[in-house]
């Protein structure tokens, strides 16, 4: 049925745009921004350590 | 873009967007996980019959509430990406956590390939029932990865959401079909009377079926790499987790019970999809659709959820250095790990175009199994080091150490019951991590700098 070769041509290429899309932007952003800030971050924190800290302070 | 300044270093830096709440890392865990729901757990029957089934089934349930207690106690404390990889990296050290964060990308990039062979098989099961045989179903398999990465490569928010969303249907595909099949009414659709039989291969043919019933709830675990973009890690991660692991509980016992009352145990053990053919067998159009929708949400959202925790896995990796610095990269503007994320597109679309489901899964599976080995005594270690009191934590596990003993305990006997199975496979795998952790000492582990990878506000363990 065509139906289904039209649609296994349409996924082929849907898949390729959305990788080229993100390729693309990949590359843009690693040109845009500097490489230190993109690396920068570090562990995260939340509330439970800001109440941590707050204690060490009150101490 | 809101990158943080640091007062003291003075140094500009970018995190992850904080902006999930329980019912997101619920839908990361549970999404993960119901693929298994709607196949594979079957399996299990093949080996230790309907009854050997559901021993497996709550055996091993014990196993992953294990799993989902002692994450949630120490996820609730270690704020960060990376899950059991960096816990493993602040309680035991950098060769544990090296191959933990191994068998995390492994575990979740081979279970990515699995549902989007899982996509495609499915799409040409339709195909072929419109009358178009033979259907390719690999143009599937890559959109399947190539828009769940673009869809997590735009932001952990959306991704989340879309997967709560597909997550809660198939979830309730499997209550629909428990309703359809009239429980209260034995006898009239579910045959349990008829079908239910002696253990077909006795004592270790349950043993057997331990591995199989893995399925049932592998990747809740997965719920941990939400850690540093939940809002409150302490509150949502054990919240999400123990609520994952109740709701795939109570699917599990439904699933077994639906489908060993409308199937014989020796053409349930070898079906392909169960719920669907379950749903098949009540004779309702309706809930052969929602099955067939829920067979196809729950992979797709497995796949999506596995995408995110493959890529944080590798990012924190990366960040710390026991992979090139260059994968630690945050997108400004979405705040993802994006170059974690392209690079898994290609290994996992690989691993599906090799087409050996059952390889792969089973992989998967191993991976996953010395995760959980490692947990346990990261657990004891963990509750040595940092007694409770000493540190904040959001949640406190009840009965230490009989969690971590029981877990310890349980993977040995799955260990056994895999060799059992797949004794080559088990083997290999060993090997390839032994390999692997090889090449970290002699050659990765100079560049890892020991100090920068401790960024938690910890006190000093005791001991240390």
């Amino acid at each position: 049925m065509i139906w289904w070769d039209i649609l296994s041509y349409a996924a082929w290429i849907i898949s390729g745009l959305l990788l080229l899309w993100i390729l693309a932007d990949a590359i843009s952003v690693s040109r845009e921004f500097d490489e230190e800030l993109l690396v920068s971050s570090r562990e995260g924190a939340d509330e439970l350590l800001e109440q941590i800290k707050e204690e060490e302070g009150v101490r | 873009m809101t990158a943080e300044s640091t007062s003291a270093e003075n140094v500009q830096r970018i995190s992850m967007f904080k902006v999930l709440n329980p019912f997101h890392v619920w839908a990361l865990g549970v999404g993960i996980v119901l693929v298994g729901e709607f196949m594979g757990w079957n399996f299990s029957v093949a080996k230790g019959g309907a009854y050997g089934a559901l021993i497996a089934c709550w055996v091993i349930g014990l196993l992953y509430s294990c799993v989902a207690m002692i994450d949630s106690e120490v996820t609730s404390t270690v704020a960060a990406a990376g899950g059991q990889y960096t816990q493993a990296k602040h309680i035991i050290g950098p060769l544990m956590a090296f191959n933990v964060g191994l068998y995390l990308v492994m575990a979740y990039t081979m279970l990515e390939a699995a549902d989007a062979l899982i996509v495609g098989d499915l799409m040409t099961a339709v195909a072929a029932a419109t009358g178009y045989e033979g259907l390719n179903p690999q143009p599937f398999v890559v959109l399947t990865i190539a828009f769940l990465a673009w869809l997590n490569y735009r932001g952990v928010f959306m991704t989340l959401t879309v997967n709560f969303v597909i997550t809660l249907f198939a979830f309730l595909a499997i209550i629909a079909l428990f309703v359809g099949s009239d429980p209260l009414n034995p006898g009239s659709v579910l045959k349990h009377s008829d079908l239910l039989t002696d253990l077909p291969y006795g004592w270790i043919g349950v043993v057997a079926a331990l591995q199989f019933g893995m399925w049932y709830y592998l990747g809740i675990e997965g719920t941990c790499q939400a850690a540093e973009e939940v809002r409150s890690a302490g509150r949502a991660i054990p919240l999400g987790t123990i609520g994952g692991i109740l709701t795939l509980l109570v699917a599990a016992t439904l699933t077994w019970y639906v489908s060993t009352g409308l199937m014989p145990w020796q053409y349930l053990g070898q079906a392909t999809t169960p719920l669907y053919d379950a749903a098949s067998i009540i004779g309702n159009p309706s809930l052969q659709v929602v099955l067939f929708i829920g067979t196809m949400f729950a992979a797709i959202a497995s796949a999506n959820g596995c995408i995110n925790d493959a890529a944080r896995a590798w990012f924190s990796m990366g960040r710390d250095r026991y992979m090139p610095t260059w994968f630690g990269a945050i997108h400004p503007h979405y705040r993802t790990p994006f170059r974690a994320i392209i690079f898994l597109i290609p290994i996992a679309v690989s691993f599906a175009f090799t087409g050996l489901l059952d390889q792969v899964i089973t992989f998967s599976i191993l991976s996953g199994l010395l995760g959980y080995t490692f947990m346990s005594i990261n657990m004891m270690k963990f509750r040595k080091m940092w007694p409770l009191g000493v540190i904040k934590r959001g949640y406190i596990h009840p009965f230490h150490p009989i969690p971590a003993l029981v877990l310890l305990g349980l993977c040995s006997v799955v260990y056994f019951a895999t060799f059992l199975g797949y004794g080559a496979s088990l083997l290999s795998i060993m090997a390839f991590y032994i390999v692997a952790s090889v090449w970290f000492v002699l050659r990765r582990y100079q560049f890892v700098k020991r100090g920068d990878q401790f960024t938690m506000p910890w006190p000093r363990p005791k001991g240390y």
